[in-house]
């Protein structure tokens, strides 16, 4: 890890704006919670199907280009990668590229959080909220 | 057993209440009442693989405390009517199965204590020397079966109320020393179309309402009658609403009335939105607290009005409003 | 007083007034700043895959993995729900959320078993955005053959 450069790493501006986009994406969010009582699995389904269509306007990618991370981690981002991945694939090889590419580029999330979910059901036990 | 007004029932030879007992779970027991039960537990488990087996676990051991505590055999027991939150109400017949009394599985949601009293109380009238009353709640498996799992990351809105873990019973008898159940009035089902699961208090409030008033026509009693009306899980919100109702139709309840949801926490410190909720709210809170103030003469006169919400899961998904009942149960020294 | 119960509307209207709105003030502050934490760190993850000579793809991939691998482990030592309950959608809308909801569900329902229990419960929460993310992306990519072969360019 020596020959890393914190510098760019740690650049203020990528981060700032990273931090920036992301949190106000979870703020609109949190006005739903509050003002529709949607419950959380409405909330993310909500976030993910309009990632995934402002992905596949190509609106998304300007975001992306951005704030980096900022955009790509809440979970619209995960429905943009969903639609990024189908295109990118219809181009390669396609109609079947509209079946395989969204599942392949977010393969490693699902597969991670299916993984880590049992493995933490083999170690771990629920406990009472104490508040 | 007589019929007094619309639907209000009048023991000629009022049941006595010959003991109660009453199990609570951790988070009770660093509550204000904690020092009115029978046992508090430690953890929520209680030395059981599942939330399910510790819910079991708490009616059956509240049931065989109350026994012990009354100073009889469970074979002196002619029957035992009891229910809880679960599916097809497996706490109660987990937990009771193996004490070989007749049993009734009873459901009524929240309402299940007061609706045990009352048709346990209808029983001694008839053929029955003893009566076991039960319910159970636990809130681990409560949210497990109505809500989200434990670990999830959600936020509970203000309106929400904390199921109590824990578990309340009484023996009726025929002859005893009181108090007495002198009268029951049956709710009935009341839907005023609220369809927001976390805020029960406010879909309850007009059932508790309508079978308060019915009580009061009935009998021709007042609000003043009594020392003390007690709601089981109407929760502040509710509560709130509840006296709201009774004003609007010309009954003050102000000075006298209480909810066992408000009276089990302490709203600030731990944390409970709008207060406590679930069967075992109104079964813990009676048979602790104001079973101990009837024998001590500290409150002479007491109406309790259970209330219970009427739905499951399936029925909130499909868009169904939150029907409500309440039964109330007059008892006097 | 008027009787709130007249009828059902009335009724409706007299509670929403009745019951307190959440803090969305403060849920929001919360949920701005820890939301906008959980992006920084993705971003740093990012910034040095990408040093590291990964393309952006796999890069993306990792920071992914890295973000529900800490979001389970947290869900596990029984500490994100707390989180959760502080910054709300803070923790739920970055892919933290989505790990959460796969995990909490595979412990809650780990006493019916493995199988019929982790197995089958596991998606109860987060299933629904499988379906409508991998759905749409598949419509996206349709519409985007049937576009690109009559020569309208939408992208």
């Amino acid at each position: 890890m020596d020959n890393i450069d914190w510098v760019s790493v740690f650049e203020w501006s990528t981060l700032l704006k990273c931090f920036v986009v992301g949190g106000l994406i979870c703020v609109i969010g949190q006005i739903l919670i509050d003002k529709t009582k949607l419950t959380p699995a409405r909330i993310l389904v909500t976030f993910v199907t309009l990632g995934a269509i402002l992905g596949g306007l190509g609106i998304y990618q300007y975001l992306v280009d951005f704030a980096g991370a900022g955009a790509t981690v809440p979970l619209t981002g995960f429905g943009y990668n969903l639609a990024k991945g189908a295109i990118e694939e219809v181009k390669n090889i396609g109609f079947i590229g509209a079946f395989t590419g969204g599942v392949k580029a977010a393969a490693g999330g699902i597969a991670a959080a299916i993984f880590f979910g049992y493995l933490a059901s083999l170690i771990s036990k629920p406990k009472m909220k104490k508040q | 057993m007589e019929k007094v007004g619309k639907q209000t029932i009048k023991f000629n030879t009022p049941p006595s209440i010959v003991e109660c007992a009453s199990i609570v779970g951790p988070k009770e027991a660093e509550g204000p009442l904690a020092k009115y039960f029978d046992k508090t537990l430690e953890d929520e488990f209680w030395g059981e693989k599942t939330w399910e087996k510790a819910e079991s676990k708490i009616i059956k051991e509240t049931v065989n405390t109350v026994i012990q505590k009354a100073g009889i055999s469970a074979s002196e027991i002619d029957c035992m009517f009891a229910g809880d939150l679960l599916n097809q109400c497996i706490s109660s017949s987990f937990g009771l199965r193996e004490l070989n009394i007749p049993f009734f599985g009873v459901f009524g949601a929240c309402s299940t204590f007061v609706e045990s009293l009352s048709l346990g109380a209808i029983c001694t009238e008839s053929f029955a020397n003893k009566v076991i009353c039960a319910t159970s709640s636990h809130f681990c498996s409560a949210e497990k079966q109505f809500r989200f799992p434990l670990e999830l990351g959600n936020q509970r809105p203000p309106t929400s109320q904390w199921t109590v873990t824990g578990s309340g019973s009484a023996i009726l008898s025929k002859d005893g020393t009181g108090p007495y159940i002198t009268h029951i009035t049956p709710g009935k089902i009341i839907d005023m179309g609220i369809k927001d699961g976390n805020n029960m208090g406010a879909a309850m409030a007009p059932s508790f309402a309508d079978t308060l008033i019915t009580h009061f026509s009935d009998t021709g009693r007042t609000p003043n009658y009594y020392d003390a009306i007690i709601s089981g899980d109407l929760g502040y919100i509710g509560k709130d609403i509840a006296i709201d109702l009774l004003k609007a139709n010309g009954y003050n309840i102000k000075t006298n009335y209480n909810d066992c949801g408000v009276l089990i926490f302490d709203k600030e410190n731990q944390d409970t939105h709008s207060g406590g909720s679930g069967c075992a709210c109104c079964g813990t809170v009676f048979s602790g607290y104001f079973f101990k103030q009837l024998k001590e003469k500290k409150i002479k006169k007491l109406l309790l009005i259970a209330t219970g919400a009427l739905m499951n899961s399936t029925s909130s998904q499909q868009g169904e409003s939150i029907p409500g009942i309440a039964h109330a149960v007059s008892i006097e020294i | 007083m008027e009787n709130p119960t007249e009828t059902k509307k009335t009724y409706q209207d007299y509670v929403d007034k009745k019951s307190p709105n959440s803090p969305i003030l403060k849920n929001c502050f919360n949920a701005f700043w820890v939301g906008g934490l959980i992006c920084t760190l993705g971003q740093i993850i990012l910034n040095i895959c990408k040093d590291r000579g990964f393309d952006t793809q796999i890069s993306g991939t990792i920071v992914s993995i890295l973000l529900i691998g800490l979001s389970a482990f947290l869900t596990g030592l029984n500490i994100f729900n707390k989180i959760g309950k502080i910054a709300g959608a803070g923790s739920l809308i970055p892919i933290t959320g989505f790990a959460n909801s796969i995990v909490s569900p595979a412990m809650e329902y780990k006493s019916e078993g493995y199988v019929m229990g982790v197995g089958g419960k596991m998606f109860t929460v987060a299933g629904p955005v499988l379906v409508f993310g991998i759905s749409t992306s598949i419509l996206v990519g349709i519409i985007y053959l049937i576009f690109n072969t009559q020569n309208i360019t939408l992208v």
